[in-house]
Formats: C-alpha cells, structure tokens, sequence
C-alpha cells in the first residue's frame, strides 16, 4: 500500500495528499504521522489537500482527529488547499473542522505557522 | 378507418400535385392579409413556396414530416423575430386551409370532400406545432435570461489587495445563494484574497433560511482558509434576527460595509487610522 509521504521543513511538518485516500490509508497516516512528530519534535503540521477533490465525512472527521493528536504532541495543524467543492461538500455534511486552522495555499499556511515560531525565537527582554 | 384514411391522403395528394401552383398562390394572399398584413411578402412567399414543396413530399412519402416540422419551426422562429405573435404564425398555417378548400369545392367529386376533412386535421396538427415551437423557443429565451441575471446580480468585486466583496442585491434563495458561495469560493481561490465581506445591504429580509445560507457559506470559506465579515445588516433586519432566534455563532458582523473593509484591513495587517486619527490630522494640517 502506499504511504503517505511526511515532508519535514524545519520545525514543520508538511504532509501533502495527492491521491483519494482510503480509509486503511487514511490510519497509517495518523500512525506516521503521530510517530514522526515525537521523533522530529515538530511545531507544526500543514496538511496539504489541493489535490483532492472527493471528501466523505471520514476524510472530515480524519482531519479533525489528526489536528486533535497533532495538538496533545504539541503540534499546530493547518489544513491548506482545499478546493471550493470540496469546502462545500462538508459544509453540507454539517462539518466545520472546529479547531483546525485553515489556510488558502501552502505558502500562506507556512507563513501562518512561520511567524509563530519566528514570535518563539524573539528573546525576551530583560 | 385507416384504409379511408389512405384513400384521403391519396386524393389530397392528387389534388395538391393537379392544382399546387394555384393553391400556393392563393394560400400566399391570404396568408399576406390574414397573419398581420405588414408582413414582408417576399420573404413570407419564399418560406410558404419551401413549406408547400415538403408538404407536397411528405404526402408522397407516406407522412414523414420530419422536412416540414423543421421549416415549420424555422417559420415560427422567424415570425417570433419579426414580433408576430403565436396566433398570427398559427393562422398564416391555418390559411391553408381556405387555400386548398376553395379548390376543393370546385371540385365536384364528394370523395374531395371527404380528403379535405382528413387535411383538415392534418393542418391543424401542424397549426398546433408552430404553436408549440414559438412557446418552446420563447421559454428558452426566459430561462436564459434568468441565468444571466443571477449571473449579473452576483459580482465578486476586489475592495483592496486580499480582500473581496460580494454585494447582495435581492432575495437569497436557495439556487441563487449556491451561486454565491461558488463565486466567492472560486474567487478566493484565484486572487488568494484572505478576506471576504458579504455585504446584504441590498438583501430586503433575512429569514432562517438565508441566515443558514449565509452561514454555510462563511463555514466553506473559513474551511478554505479566508476570513468572511458579514456586513450591511439593518436596523430592521438585526431585529428580525434577534426574534428569529438566529445564532451568527463566531462570524464577524459589521453594521456597514465601510466598518467591514476597515476590519479586514486591520486584519491583513494595514494600518487603517480611525476617525480620532483623521480629526489629529486635520487638526495638524490646519494649525
């Protein structure tokens, strides 16, 4: 089965989904991805989903389990990318992703989380 | 009965190929006076001669009138263009009946009679399906011009770098809110704005169900990652909201639309002064 792949770009975590995931695919990435935040100690996960363009209420609520596991690691999640159809079909569905931040690219979803790590670094004045 | 009817159309076939000129002729007069009488003749001959040729052809080949109906339609198209009405069109198609009639009656054979009986029906048939034509093209007309004006009646506009505007005007309903929310998504999309106002200053009442509307599509873009301020709510309407028992929930509402562009610029970071700035600068500028 292929799995996907868990990009790391500093202290963040980019995991890019290009293929309608199934639901035994959807869990190994929860799995890795829960793994590779403890191993690589990562501030932020972006999950990228411009290329999919069929949801179903399991692709919702894995969004919103995998931001849940994200935050008790430490871990923001921001989801980017998704497609004007896609954002209505789970509007219908009645799913908000309550707690999941959302950003409309990658480039806008790196600076969101850019900028609170950058905030992190600024040392305190005494 | 069908063996009559064979016999019938036979005759009429006989009858129409003896005395086709005379008949057309005719038929075209009448036709001239009856459907309006400042019809272009020449043209009307032309298309009355074509129409007359393939029904003469189709009586030949035992009813196929796939030749006429076409001509028909183009007729009723025509004379719909030249601002006619379905009555007229239809009585241009039913002066054929007098037409063929006056040359039946000079003929003394009864059997004529009885074939002008069955043409009569055949006519009126065909009187029927310019009818149908002209109501069938005139539907056309006015459901695409109301795709073109929910089309019109829901602009994206661009306020400032990274934030768009939708001014409603009108009532939402259903189809016409799945219009905005795919407009707007697919703005969003393409400008990579942040920010979006949904202004209803235009919107004449909110009810539940525009309300549920509404929300849904500020949920899909804040899904996609842009932040929607809803703004242009009146006095009247926050009231009806607040009978209604209509919960906005966490979405930013704004009285006008200017209080909504100045939100959104605080928001993607530009420095908006405020009304105590603007009476410190003019003060400045005066003294």
């Amino acid at each position: 089965m292929d799995r996907v792949p868990i990009l790391r770009l500093d202290d963040l975590l980019i995991v890019s989904i290009q293929l309608d995931l199934e639901d035994q695919g959807v869990l190994a990435l929860q799995e890795d991805l829960a793994e590779v935040i403890v191993r690589t100690s990562a501030r932020g996960v972006i999950i990228d989903i411009t290329a999919v363009e069929i949801v179903d209420s399991f692709i919702g609520r894995m969004l919103a389990a995998i931001a849940s596991i994200s935050r008790v690691l430490d871990a923001e999640t921001v989801v980017v990318g998704m497609r004007p159809a896609v954002a209505i079909t789970l509007v219908e569905l009645g799913l908000s992703l309550g707690g999941v931040r959302t950003a409309l690219d990658l480039e806008k979803g790196v600076a969101l989380l850019g900028n609170r790590s950058a905030a992190r670094a600024v040392p305190v004045p005494r | 009965m069908t063996v009559h009817g064979e016999a019938d159309r036979l005759r009429m076939e006989v009858l129409l190929k003896e005395r086709g000129e005379a008949i057309l002729k005719r038929w075209i007069d009448l036709a001239a006076v009856s459907g309006g009488g400042h019809a272009d003749r020449v043209l009307l001959a032309g298309r009355l001669t074509e129409i007359h040729h393939a029904l003469c052809r189709s009586l030949e080949q035992d009813g196929d009138t796939s030749d006429l109906r076409g001509l028909l339609a183009e007729l009723s198209r025509g004379q719909a263009r030249e601002g006619f009405t379905p009555s007229d069109t239809a009585t241009v198609v039913f002066s054929l009946k007098q037409a063929v009639y006056e040359a039946v009656e000079s003929d003394e054979d009864t059997g004529t009679l009885r074939g002008y009986i069955w043409f009569s029906r055949y006519v009126d048939e065909l009187g029927l399906f310019t009818f149908e034509t002209y109501v069938t093209a005139r539907e056309r007309i006015i459901s695409g011009q109301a795709e073109q004006l929910l089309e019109l009646s829901t602009p994206v506009v661009k306020l400032w770098d990274g934030i768009l505007a939708v001014p409603l005007v009108g009532t939402l309903d259903s189809a016409r809110t799945q219009v905005v929310m795919e407009k707007l998504l697919q703005a969003l999309v393409e400008t990579g704005a942040g920010h979006a106002v949904i202004d209803i200053t235009g919107v004449p009442a909110v009810d539940t169900e525009v309300a549920q509307h509404l929300l849904k599509t500020v949920v899909a873009a804040r899904l996609m990652g842009a932040e929607c301020v809803v703004s242009g709510i009146r006095p009247q309407i926050a009231q009806t909201i607040v009978a209604l028992g209509i919960q906005f929930g966490d979405i930013i509402t704004k009285s006008s639309l200017a209080d909504a562009l100045a939100h959104a610029l605080r928001r993607s970071g530009v420095r908006v002064p405020g009304a105590a700035d603007q009476l410190a600068g003019a003060a400045s500028e005066r003294s």
